[in-house]
């Protein structure tokens, strides 16, 4: 091989860089992400992996049944608590940040909804 | 030789389905079964004059009146300012851009079918406070290739759902009384202090809308759902400028007061069977 002694000195140093961000990291997870549960509200409308799995779908249905299929605006979950189908009525009245709650795993994922382009968020200052 | 038969064959044929399905294509079309989102007849495309039953549980309709309107000042304004709250409808401040859901109209654009000949100066002045009408047979719906308008099968009341709207204008180009309009910029625009430019405050239990969908009044569903009666009848308070109620029931107040009052729709000669009545 010609240039023995650039090369393999040269391929080391690549590969000690290549793999530098997993040594570094090693043993450490990263940021999880951790939305903030409502401290006030028992239970929510759905089963928490129902939620974590599904939740888009359920604001969709929502969405159809209410305002398409004269569905129920109100509703009651398993546990006997009364909810409003609605984001910024439902979701968000026990969820009362944004930026705690949704923004926690949207961000983690670099998921976009564009929910609140429209829908305001709550305490959203003037 | 063989190939000119060949070419001749598939050409005759081709000729011959073009011939037999052509026509009942335009057919279909110009009896109005097709609409723009889908091969699906409408079910209520059929213009059967200007008084047809109602296709819905309910109908819901208001009745304006204008005399209310003339004499206290400022009613309209208060109306609409009252549904504009609400609703976080933005006042940009200039005619191109901007977005009303009720609003007030001269006499002579309100009712143009109306000869405006020799007419009664009063009439001229007359603030004709109008929305959308709600229509029992409503064109944008029909427009709209989308569905992301709709009349509601049980209350009849023809709503947006804004999630589907793409934009494309053509429920604003079908609406014969103007009542819709487009979103050309963000609603929640904010100036460099981080306050919104065009909306004075906002409600917190209602949505906006985005650039680039359509919007127009909802006759207030979510209040009605609620029991309460829509924003702009709830502003003119006790003083009887507007009547709400449903059509489909002989025993409501707007169904006496239809029986009892003459009244005026506008352009009712375009057959949508528009749900505002006007006392004149």
């Amino acid at each position: 091989m010609y240039d023995k002694e650039k090369i393999i000195p040269g391929l080391i140093v690549f590969v000690l860089i290549a793999v530098f961000p997993i040594l570094y990291n090693r043993g450490n997870a990263g940021h999880i992400p951790n939305p903030e549960k409502p401290k006030a509200a028992r239970e929510c409308v759905r089963p928490v992996q129902d939620m974590r799995e599904s939740h888009m779908q359920l604001l969709i249905d929502w969405r159809t049944d209410v305002i398409r299929d004269n569905g129920a605006r109100y509703a009651t979950a398993a546990g006997g608590t009364r909810y409003a189908r609605s984001l910024q009525l439902g979701c968000m009245k026990c969820h009362d940040s944004k930026r705690k709650f949704c923004d926690e795993c949207h961000n983690y994922a670099a998921v976009k909804p564009y929910c609140w382009d429209c829908h305001i968020e709550p305490k959203e200052n003037m | 030789m063989d190939i000119k038969r060949r070419k001749f064959l598939k050409l005759a044929g081709l000729s011959a389905v073009a011939g037999i399905g052509a026509p009942s294509a335009f057919n279909m079309l110009l009896r109005g079964e097709v609409s723009a989102s889908e091969g699906k007849p409408s079910g209520h495309g059929g213009g059967e004059g200007h008084g047809a039953a109602s296709t819905t549980k309910y109908r819901y309709g208001i009745v304006i009146d204008v005399r209310k309107f003339a004499s206290i000042k400022g009613l309209a304004g208060k109306c609409i300012k009252a549904c504009h709250t609400i609703h976080n409808v933005p006042n940009y401040g200039n005619k191109k851009d901007e977005i009303k859901w009720v609003w007030v109209e001269s006499y002579e654009h309100a009712f143009p079918e109306h000869s405006q000949y020799k007419r009664n100066e009063r009439l001229h002045k007359l603030p004709i406070l109008t929305m959308c009408n709600h229509c029992d047979n409503p064109p944008c719906v029909r427009a709209c290739p989308t569905q992301a308008t709709f009349k509601n099968k049980e209350n009849g009341i023809i709503m947006m759902d804004y999630h589907r709207c793409i934009g494309c204008r053509f429920c604003m180009a079908a609406c014969p009384y103007g009542a819709r309009s487009f979103n050309w910029r963000n609603p929640r625009e904010k100036d460099s202090q981080g306050r919104y430019r065009f909306l004075e405050r906002i409600n917190p239990d209602y949505p906006c809308r985005m650039r680039g969908v359509v919007e127009k009044c909802t006759l207030c569903v979510e209040r009605i759902d609620r029991g309460q009666i829509p924003a702009c009848v709830e502003a003119t308070g006790n003083t009887g400028a507007m009547i709400f109620g449903d059509l489909n029931d002989p025993n409501s107040e707007i169904s006496r007061v239809l029986r009892e009052t003459f009244t005026i729709q506008r352009k009712p000669a375009v057959g949508t069977h528009p749900s505002l009545f006007y006392i004149i």
